[in-house]
């Protein structure tokens, strides 16, 4: 084994890239599920935006109008997700699995004429300054716009959540659903607009899997990502930042992971395509053993219906 | 009350409609500026769908009403808080994870900054004498506490009419009478509050005027002040209530004894219970009284087995059970009935053959090898609704089919027909109506008399003085020592509760 | 505008009704959907759920239609009884890969020995693999209160993984000129999960699946174990109350599903497939989930519904043959009729009631 094959340069900005997708649904989740409502959909939703993004970008040979058909796309399917669970009050856990049943099939079908050609690249953006700097230039600074975009979706939704009545609201609804309605809230309107917030995360971190990292079409090719975001989640308590350590932690895996197979470590190459889910179950175990701070992070409200009668 | 006399609200010909059942029926009456009008009626009486209907919560079918001269249609509670209607909830419509300055802001249209606003809360709060830290999570606070954000964040918005939804149902004697004090300093400085409530001497000590309701009508309007509590509450009810009757016959052997019980509570914001110590006699009725929230719920399910203890700290007839489970317990002859009747004391969804199951397999021997015998549960589940009265249109019917009342009389039933020697039950007629209530506690008398040890926790003080022997208060998870009911004050009942609970008197301004 | 109203009981009529109306409603949309793709809709629906019952060649696909139901029904039945409790193994797929690795491995240590009891003890393998797998995330729920929802699907791809490094290490065919693969189980006559009865379809796993219907009928209606799960699932306070122990329940509940998935995936292994293979996992795990929903996670109703969904199956073979239907459009339909079942699930506990005045 070569083990001074791993730069670890590289190894950083691979890891941002590699993260990306899962930071980008897991932070979606977040919304969703601080608004109470767990939405198990989020492998279909990212599939789905995957193809969209994809057969978008091909046929118009513009990468952003992929990302934005990817979000519009997955936040159309949940919306099948939110008029099933907050209208017709049909089980969370269950219509979840639903929309990722659906979302592979539908996928598959969506993908047909698309598999095995290449999409139009998406450009590396060049900040000036930054991007020139040594070391941290590459690293850092040398990424693509979405990147950049999932960070600041990080940013954007902590200080909603912490500073603004919006954030507020969305947390009071995921808290007592009934204390909100007595309030007079909107709680089913409320929620289905995060619902759809959720989607069009999950979509555009399942384009960037399908046009930037891996980047070509394959059925299925989601591998799981959708359900490690939902991990993330639980991992990073319902906490903005946490999830973005989570999601790069779990990126650096992935990439450590792919780097040792190269490097030929005499581990057959199934034992460590299987470590990340391994490591995911790690996580979660570690997470839910302080059960006391789990279950006081965690919205009160999460995955109740909500039916108001009076 | 103000002199000046002049009317604030008018409610005419409301009616509200529910399937199956009518809430409200040409409901008319009016609130005058500054003056305390009480809404007085039982359980089911049509209280709740009036308030609601005011503050916007839901829309009459018909009806008008006017605030002001204007007139007043509230499409949403919004629209009621903007034009000066205020209400503080009987079940807190608070958030247990957020603080008290994110609970408040969460109520007003338009809250200022979180440090401008925290600075408010507390100065309304000084100034009328509700003390609280804007920074603390609800979560952590008392009943009482509670009660004081949803008050503050009424008050913040300097509100015309404040409803009040049964109010003291979660206070002290003490807690009780500080609020009183509060609400005249309001009503002083021209108010008008709506109170809700059943409890007949405090609206005779604070309320100018009372309107009666009687399922969803008016019956009666009249000046409490000139009533006594008698004939209040014939007019609630519409029929003379007897009391229970108690037979003098001496307590017998102790049957229930709990020593140096201390248990954590299973909720995050629960309380703890603290060196809980004591004993039950068979044919003896304990009454344990104390505000929500004090270790009612975590006393029944350490009692019950669905916390286990210390072998030693709960022994039912000498025999240590403390670590068994429910069924267990059972066996050896303890029954209980938790506070809340669905999802906890029975399933909603099951019918009432398999609810009779759910508790009774163990002493009814419903089930041989685990195999269920349907047709004796059957003869149980009937048996249970022919003696306890309880009007359902089968024992096939669900659970939650059942109006409050027939329910908890199926609960009760369910557990006093196994034979027990020693009952606990938590709030046996909480939500109920007054014939219900009535029964349910004559069964409870009976079952003492017929030689039980029963255990009954309540919030109500008056239920508690009618039927317990001996009296017992909960405050912060610790037991006060039972002292017999009889010579009982309510100042002493008050303090065993936790007196007001550091809360100071209202600063009433001259 | 329309509110929705709660039934005091729950309607029996829509009880039974709603799955076949969500049949009917997901043969519509199917049909918009296949005639999106440019097929005729007509054409497509009647291939698809009529050919195989009386098409040509219809013998045939009578008993195509037994093989794959069978793991569907097997599986789903565990399914059911954790659905029911509200205990969400999700992770069929990966218990069902471990018990054909579990069964598979028995039977290539024997080869080429024959033994009456090599069989039995391959199926006693089988189930324990699939039940060593749903242990994990049970003991972890029970022992942590890790989510089992999560662990159990990571670890259906963990199985995923395993399971390639079977058919490409441990139990390649050592004379299979080095192709990725096991030995042929069904030409292995100790281990060959055959057919009973020739030219019917039957075999071994068609009959534990009838037998895993019965028992958990039994079980739901008769006896205090059945009832617990219901009791647990619909009021899991009442449960506590009702002396019900929660661990316990995790662990029986995950622990079945895990075997009888297990046991489908080593019937599977040692006859229809015949061979750990790369591919051999062909989603049953999660089609069961669908098909458990289906039936109202009742024996009989997931009986009825295996049989539905192994006619998509069928009949989706032969549209795509015959009139170049997409595999994935057959995927697709399959989660549609979970959604509309969903949808329509509500008219069993709620009334629909049309407002013309404007609901508040």
């Amino acid at each position: 084994m070569d083990l001074s094959a791993i730069n670890p340069l590289v190894l950083i900005a691979s890891l941002m890239v590699s993260a990306t997708p899962i930071l980008l649904a897991a932070i979606g989740e977040l919304v969703v599920e601080k608004s109470g409502v767990l939405n198990l959909g989020v492998e279909g939703m990212m599939i789905v935006g995957a193809i969209c993004g994809f057969a978008t970008a091909v046929e118009t040979g513009s990468p952003l109008l992929g990302f934005i058909a990817a979000a519009a796309g997955s936040a159309l399917l949940s919306l099948i997700f939110a008029v099933l669970t907050q209208f017709l009050l049909a089980n969370q856990v269950a219509t979840g699995l639903a929309l990722t049943l659906f979302g592979l099939g539908f996928s598959a079908m969506l993908g047909q004429g698309y598999v095995g050609l290449k999409p139009p690249s998406t450009p590396t953006l060049h900040i000036p300054v930054l991007s020139d700097l040594p070391v941290v230039g590459t690293m850092l600074f040398s990424h693509d716009l979405m990147v950049y975009v999932s960070l600041a979706l990080v940013a954007a939704v902590w200080a909603t959540l912490k500073y603004t009545r919006v954030g507020l609201i969305l947390r009071a609804v995921g808290e007592n659903h009934d204390a909100a309605h007595a309030l007079g809230y909107k709680v089913i309107r409320i929620r289905i607009l995060a619902i759809m917030f959720g989607g069009a995360c999950a979509g555009l971190g399942g384009a960037y899997l399908s046009l930037v990292r891996v980047p070509q079409w394959t059925e299925g090719m989601t591998a799981g990502a959708g359900w490690i975001a939902l991990a993330i989640v639980v991992f990073g308590s319902w906490k903005p930042w946490r999830v973005l350590l989570g999601a790069y932690l779990f990126g650096g895996i992935s990439v450590l992971q792919l780097n040792l197979q190269a490097a030929g470590l005499k581990v057959p190459v199934q034992y460590l395509s299987m470590s990340p889910y391994l490591i995911t179950i790690l996580v979660l175990v570690i997470m839910s053993a302080n059960r006391s701070r789990a279950a006081l992070s965690a919205p009160a409200s999460l995955g109740r219906s909500f039916h108001a009668s009076h | 009350m103000t002199g000046t006399e002049k009317v604030l609200l008018t409610v005419e010909g409301l009616t509200k409609a529910y399937p199956g059942v009518v809430a409200n029926s040409n409901v008319s009456f009016r609130i005058m500026e500054g003056e305390v009008h009480s809404l007085l009626g039982e359980n089911g009486a049509g209280k709740s769908t009036l308030v609601k209907m005011i503050y916007g919560l839901v829309r009459p079918d018909t009806g008008r009403m006017t605030l002001r001269g204007q007139v007043y249609e509230p499409s949403a509670p919004k629209a009621a808080r903007a034009a000066g209607v205020a209400m503080v909830f009987q079940h807190f419509s608070l958030f247990e994870a957020l603080n008290v300055a994110e609970n408040v802001a969460l109520g007003m249209e338009n809250p200022p900054k979180q440090s401008e606003l925290s600075q408010r809360i507390r100065q309304v709060s000084e100034a009328y004498g509700l003390p609280l830290d804007p920074a603390r999570l609800v979560g952590d606070l008392s009943a009482g506490e509670r009660q004081r954000v949803e008050i503050i964040r009424c008050l913040l918005q300097d509100p015309k009419l404040l409803i009040m939804d049964e109010p003291t149902s979660v206070l002290t004697p003490q807690e009780v009478e500080i609020l009183f004090k509060t609400l005249r300093q309001l009503s002083a400085e021209g108010t008008a509050i709506l109170y809700i409530s059943h409890k007949l001497e405090e609206i005779r000590a604070l309320c100018d005027e009372a309107t009666v309701l009687r399922r969803g009508k008016v019956v009666d309007t009249c000046q409490p002040r000139e009533k006594s509590a008698r004939e209040l509450a014939e007019m609630m009810v519409g029929e003379t209530l007897t009391p229970p009757e108690r037979s003098g016959k001496a307590p017998g052997p102790v049957a229930l004894d709990v020593s140096g019980l201390s248990a954590r509570s299973p909720n995050p914001f629960g309380t703890a219970l603290q060196n809980i110590h004591l004993t039950v006699q068979r044919g003896e009725i304990l009454g344990i009284a104390g505000v929500a929230g004090n270790g009612q719920d975590e006393l029944l399910l350490a009692l019950s087995g669905e916390i286990r203890t210390a072998k030693d700290a709960v022994k039912i007839d000498g025999k240590g059970v403390g670590d068994l489970g429910p069924n267990e317990r059972r066996a050896v002859g303890l029954v209980s009935a938790p506070e809340e009747r669905l999802g906890h004391a029975a399933a909603p969804d099951m019918s009432l053959t398999e609810n009779a199951l759910l508790s009774g397999a163990v002493r009814k021997e419903l089930t041989s090898r685990g195999f269920i015998d349907w047709a004796k549960t059957r003869t149980f589940a009937a048996g249970i609704v022919k003696e306890f009265d309880v009007r359902t249109p089968g024992i096939g019917t669900a659970a939650r089919a059942l109006s409050g009342g027939n329910l908890q009389k199926f609960v009760i039933g369910r557990e006093l027909s196994q034979d027990p020697s020693v009952i606990v039950v938590n709030q046996p007629t909480w939500g109920v109506d007054a014939a219900a209530a009535a029964s349910i506690r004559q069964a409870l008398i009976d079952r003492a008399s017929g030689g039980a040890a029963v255990v009954v926790i309540s919030q109500d003080l008056d239920e508690l003085l009618e039927i317990a022997d001996r009296f017992a208060a909960l405050n912060g998870g610790r037991l006060s020592a039972p002292r017999p009911t009889q010579g009982l004050t309510v100042d002493e009942i008050g303090l065993m509760m936790g007196g007001a609970h550091g809360m100071e008197v209202a600063h009433v301004h001259p | 505008m329309f509110i929705l109203e709660k039934r005091p009981n729950p309607s029996r009529f829509w009880t039974g009704a709603t799955p076949v109306l969500a049949v009917v409603l997901t043969m519509i949309a199917g049909g918009l959907l296949f005639a999106a793709l440019g097929k005729n809709p007509f054409e497509a629906i009647r291939t698809i759920f009529l050919d195989p019952l009386i098409g040509d060649n219809a013998w045939y696909y009578r008993a195509q239609l037994l093989v794959k139901a069978a793991p569907l029904v097997l599986i789903a039945i565990g399914l059911s009884l954790g659905f029911r409790a509200g205990i969400w193994n999700i992770g069929a797929e990966g218990q069902y890969i471990l018990g054909a690795i579990f069964g598979a491995g028995v039977g290539l240590w024997f080869y080429p020995s024959q033994h009456w009891y090599i069989f039995p003890l391959m199926i006693i393998a089988g189930g324990f693999g699939g039940w060593l797998w749903a242990m994990i995330p049970a003991i972890l729920k029970t022992r942590f209160g890790t989510n089992e929802i999560l662990v159990s699907l990571m670890l259906v791809y963990v199985a995923k993984n395993l399971l390639a490094s079977m058919a490409v290490g441990l139990m390649r065919n050592p004379e299979g000129s080095g192709f990725p693969g096991s030995r042929d189980l069904s030409a292995y006559p100790s281990a060959a999960n055959l057919e009973i009865f020739a030219g019917t379809g039957i075999h071994w796993g068609v009959v534990a699946a009838v037998i895993a219907v019965i028992a958990s009928y039994i079980l739901l209606q008769r006896h205090m174990l059945g009832f617990q799960i219901r009791l647990t699932g619909q009021a899991p306070r009442a449960a506590r109350f009702a002396g019900v122990k929660p661990e316990r329940l995790v662990v029986f509940c995950m622990g079945m599903s895990g075997i009888l998935a297990g046991l489908a995936g080593m019937f599977e292994v040692a006859g229809p497939a015949g061979k750990i293979s790369i591919d051999f996992a062909s989603g049953y795990g999660f089609t069961a989930i669908i098909v458990a929903f289906l039936g109202r996670l009742h024996p009989i109703g997931i009986l009825l519904a295996g049989l539905l969904m192994a006619l998509t199956y069928v009949g989706g073979d032969i549209a795509q043959s015959n009139i170049g239907l997409p595999s994935a459009a057959i995927q697709a339909f399959q989660g549609m009729l979970l959604f509309f079942l969903l949808a329509v699930d509500l008219l069993s506990n709620y009334r629909i009631r049309f407002n013309l005045k404007e609901a508040h």
